[in-house]
């Protein structure tokens, strides 16, 4: 009696054991479908040409570094760097672009690919790049080839000023511009989550002006407060890089693909007692949580593998991303793409009423013309008849 | 209404203007000279800065060690020199391609139109040895130049040996953008206008030299080193140059930012900079190191090898090293430091140099002051000469009066004071061996003592061109005159000073306050006097026992007569051999102008 009793309660304990092991796995796969983005591209730019101008390479060859050693290919990357650097006759080192002092790191290394170089790097190739207007006969390397599950990276960095960037001594790039790109990349579906990340004099009026969805944007310092450099190097004669990319890479150097730094950890970087200036950072047009979304969503291309032995439905509804907390409040309503052929509109439409135009001018002087020939011919003592 | 639209308003201005002339004239004058002397006062003037974005802080790490070397080289050249009896040409074309260096040679020869006296040279005949270090990755699109002179006896060893101890250093290093030219020059200003000629193909000054072999690109550009000892006690940077122009004041700038750096004295004028501004010893040495720039400026020759480059847009500046009395000495190798470092910082220039300023004047070597701060005391000195145009009694009915003087009464003066200054500018160097024949002189002294005498004859005219009039000398005829002469002046002064500032301000100094109160009525023996003693040759004496005295060398009046001659004859010279535009400018305008108002008071 007592062993069946065992035997029963054995049963359902390893039942009940096999449902709930069942159930989590359902779960943890079901959950493998729901984090957003399956890939990652980078858009790294440096504005300024000019030797003096070395540490805004040396600041986009940083980025450019961790990007590519966390995971992303060089076919998802677009590297825009304004001049040459490594090959300017004044560099004493030739081929190398060092980004810490005494010519400790080579950023430069020799598997640097520039897509788009020199006096390439304009704002209007910028814009079509970020919003896909090339000619056909642009080559892949050079064209961001993003869909709707592409979380992208967008890092800037060279001279700016309150509300604009400049390119290459002659042109700028303003927010506003940038923002309408932004909100193009969005309605032609070409990026699932973007952040951007922009190291200039009072970078943060650059993203001021973002109003799309998924946006998350980080800048160096403040509107009117410069980024300062960081150190120089007494061999080559230059200010090396930028004090806000500088402990930006030290940070991204600790950061490797299974990492699970979240953007709160990438808020913290360069406080204020090391940058000078304050780094600002704005997350209300992202709907996730910043605590929530790991480094490695933006800046590696990391690949995720659930081995599992069961079968999943992929018709039933998955769980929903985990939203954010905080604002319990403000219902933020979910963001849907914008609906780009309203069919139901055109087919079950009313005829509008039309209002009522006189006649045409041409039709008026016609009838104007038959009676006055008819009056001419027939004498106006007729006109009492007609009227 | 407007203050100048309302005709009552007017009016009231311009009698308030013809009132009170004489005392407005005066308040002019004596805010311009406070005006100018307030100028060196410290909370009126600014720090120096760099303005050029590409050649950034002083951050580059200086590593020239060839001290020993330098002396080394400098004592061979030295011996070579004796040996050769002026440029040892073949020694250094050894040395310079040794160092890997393209060497190529000039040769010239130049004629000056009377002896020198002070350099003891007549038919002069030397060669220019150049050697162009190329850039090891870069197009020959640019170039910098380093000179050092080639000078009789025992001066500037020292710099040829450094300048070739840097040639091999630089040699060495890959980072170089431009060409870098090791010029070394004979005779000085004569070799370099020959140089400069060469290069740039153009011949100004009627020298004879032999086309240049190997070019490097155009010049952004130079430093002029003058060293004769082996250790030093401070550097003196040297800017004026030829009629008075300087060179972009980053240039300065830099040169001060690296002495900093080395922790090298520097000097400007000579005078070591002070800190105690507000005492009256601290202003008063302000006050004399720019009044020494003025001086500088105002004679217009060029001061360094460097004042010939700056007719050619290239920024130059010439580097002396003093060997004083101090206890702090420094050797060759860290002069070459400094001027490693900063031709490193010009290596990194995109552009000539632009940004900063090219007309202020230094008070000293960390402070400046720029045009807009000096030129308003011109601008009242050039007031009063227009103050003085609206004196009453001249409306401009007399100008249609057919009885009032014709054209012919002012042009006469006119014309007769031109000619003489056309004969004060040819006849002293052209008629220096029909003076030499009669006189028992030198050539030199004959060009001298002519000028003087032209100058002196031209006192006599107004008792002869009275007479040449048939007409009398009319009330009108002199206020025309004087009308004339001051809008003259005016416009003279007021373009000499747009270039060269110190000249216009010295002239104007002197010459305003007679011109704008002379008139035939005034007593006659006492005006001619301060006339006189007011004219450009006094003011040119004047400025003479001013330098002297601010140099610390106080000369006696005969020894300051000996040094006014020179000084006359050096100019003559400048403007014979490199261009310079002092001496025509004298001649030709300002002195017809003086004479212009010396008939007026002699108008009768």
């Amino acid at each position: 009696m007592s062993h069946d009793f065992l035997q029963m309660h054995l049963k359902a304990v390893i039942s009940c054991l096999l449902i709930f092991l069942y159930k989590v796995h359902t779960t943890k796969a079901g959950q493998f479908f729901s984090s957003g983005h399956t890939n990652n591209w980078a858009v790294l730019v440096c504005t300024s040409r000019f030797w003096f101008n070395y540490r805004h390479v040396a600041n986009t060859l940083s980025v450019y570094r961790s990007v590519k050693r966390l995971g992303i290919p060089d076919s998802h990357i677009v590297l825009m760097l304004a001049d040459d650097m490594a090959c300017n006759y004044r560099n004493p080192k030739p081929a190398t672009v060092f980004s810490h002092k005494n010519m400790e790191l080579n950023v430069y290394g020799d598997d640097v690919e520039v897509d788009y170089r020199g006096y390439e790097v304009t704002v209007e190739n910028f814009l079509r790049v970020l919003t896909g207007r090339l000619p056909p006969s642009t080559p892949r390397s050079k064209r961001l080839l993003s869909d709707d599950r592409s979380n992208i990276l967008i890092y800037l960095t060279g001279h700016g000023g309150n509300g604009f960037l400049k390119f290459q001594d002659s042109e700028e790039i303003s927010n506003m511009e940038l923002a309408d790109a932004f909100e193009q990349m969005w309605q032609k579906r070409r990026y699932n989550e973007l952040l951007f990340i922009i190291d200039t004099c009072q970078g943060a009026s650059m993203y001021e002006r973002f109003y799309s969805p998924n946006l998350m944007a980080l800048a160096s310092s403040q509107v009117g407060e410069d980024s300062l450099s960081h150190q120089p190097d007494l061999a080559i004669g230059v200010h090396l890089m930028d004090k806000y990319t500088f402990y930006l890479l030290e940070f991204l150097e600790e950061v490797h693909p299974a990492s699970q730094a979240n953007m709160n950890d990438l808020f913290k970087v360069c406080p204020q007692s090391q940058c000078v200036s304050t780094p600002g950072h704005r997350t209300d047009l992202f709907q996730r949580d910043p605590g929530s979304v790991l480094i490695t969503d933006f800046f590696g291309s990391v690949r995720k593998v659930e081995i599992t032995k069961d079968t999943i439905n992929l018709t039933s509804p998955v769980e929903p991303p985990i939203q954010r907390s905080g604002s319990g409040d403000i219902q933020i309503e979910s963001l849907t793409y914008v609906d780009q052929l309203p069919v139901a509109e055109i087919i079950h439409q009313k005829p509008k009423q039309k209002d009522w135009h006189p006649p045409d001018g041409f039709i008026l002087g016609l009838w104007t013309l038959i009676l006055l020939v008819f009056f001419q011919t027939y004498g106006i003592k007729h006109l009492k008849h007609i009227f | 209404m407007g203050l100048l639209s309302d005709p009552n308003r007017r009016k009231a201005l311009t009698n308030l203007l013809t009132r009170l002339n004489a005392p407005i004239c005066m308040v002019c004058y004596l805010a311009a000279i406070v005006w100018f002397m307030g100028l060196a006062f410290e909370p009126f003037t600014l720090r120096t800065y760099m303005s050029e974005n590409a050649m950034g802080s002083t951050m580059v790490e200086e590593r020239f060690s060839s001290g020993e070397r330098a002396l080394s080289l400098a004592k061979e050249f030295d011996a070579h020199k004796r040996k050769a009896g002026g440029m040892p040409v073949e020694w250094l074309v050894k040395a310079m391609q040794a160092r890997g260096l393209e060497v190529f040679t000039q040769s010239f020869s130049r004629k000056l139109p009377f002896p020198d006296e002070n350099k003891e040279r007549y038919m002069v005949r030397g060669t220019n040895v150049y050697g162009i270090l190329r850039a090891p990755r870069a197009p020959r699109t640019e170039a910098l130049v380093i000179t050092a002179p080639c000078s009789p006896g025992n001066s500037d060893n020292q710099a040829v040996g450094l300048l070739l101890a840097l040639a091999q250093y630089f040699r060495n290093q890959i980072f170089w953008a431009k060409d870098i030219i090791f010029l070394v020059n004979e005779h000085d200003l004569i070799g370099m206008q020959a140089w400069l000629e060469g290069y740039h193909h153009t011949n100004i000054t009627g020298m004879e030299y032999s086309p240049l072999q190997g070019r490097a690109g155009s010049i952004q550009a130079a430093l002029s080193l003058e060293l004769s000892s082996d250790v030093i006690t401070s550097l003196d940077l040297i800017l004026e140059g030829l009629n008075g122009q300087l060179p972009n004041l980053d240039l300065a700038n830099l040169f001060y930012a690296f002495c900093q750096k080395l922790g090298v004295l520097c000097t400007i004028q000579g005078k070591l900079q002070r800190n105690d501004w507000d005492t009256a010893e601290g202003y008063t040495h302000a006050a004399q190191t720019m009044m020494l720039m003025v001086l500088k400026q105002a004679c217009g020759r060029s001061w360094g090898d460097h004042g010939l480059f700056l007719r050619y847009h290239i920024e130059a500046a010439s580097i002396r090293g003093i060997n004083g009395f101090r206890h702090y000495k420094m050797d060759v190798a860290t002069i070459g430091r400094l001027l490693e470092g900063m031709v490193r910082k010009l290596n990194n220039l995109l552009e000539r140099l632009h940004q900063s300023y090219f007309f202020y004047l230094l008070p000293s070597l960390s402070r400046f002051v720029s045009i807009g701060y000096y030129m308003p005391a011109f601008g009242l000195l050039a007031v009063i000469l227009l103050l003085r145009v609206s004196f009453p009694g001249l409306d401009h009915f007399t100008f249609f009066n057919p009885s009032g003087p014709g054209v012919l009464t002012v042009l006469t003066p006119v014309v007769i004071s031109h000619l003489t200054g056309v004969a004060l500018y040819l006849l002293p160097v052209h008629l220096q061996e029909m003076a030499v024949e009669h006189f028992p002189v030198s050539e030199t002294e004959a060009v001298v003592l002519t000028a003087v005498a032209i100058y002196t004859a031209g006192l006599a005219l107004p008792h002869n061109t009275q007479r040449l009039l048939s007409g009398e000398g009319t009330e009108q005829g002199w206020k025309v005159l004087k009308l004339t002469a001051l809008l003259y002046l005016a416009v003279l002064l007021g373009c000499t000073a747009l270039i060269n500032f110190s000249l216009g301000f010295v002239l104007a100094v002197t010459l305003v306050p007679i011109t704008a109160s002379m008139t035939p009525h005034m007593p006659k023996a006492l005006s001619a006097l301060a006339m006189v003693l007011l004219s450009p040759a006094f003011t040119i004496l004047y400025c003479v026992f001013i330098y002297q005295e601010l140099i610390e060398a106080p000369v006696s009046v005969g020894e300051g007569w000996m040094l006014f001659l020179s000084v006359i004859s050096q100019g003559i010279l400048d403007h014979a051999l490199y261009g310079s535009l002092v001496y025509p400018l004298l001649a030709l305008f300002i002195y017809p102008c003086w004479l212009m108002f010396w008939n007026i008071l002699f108008w009768s």
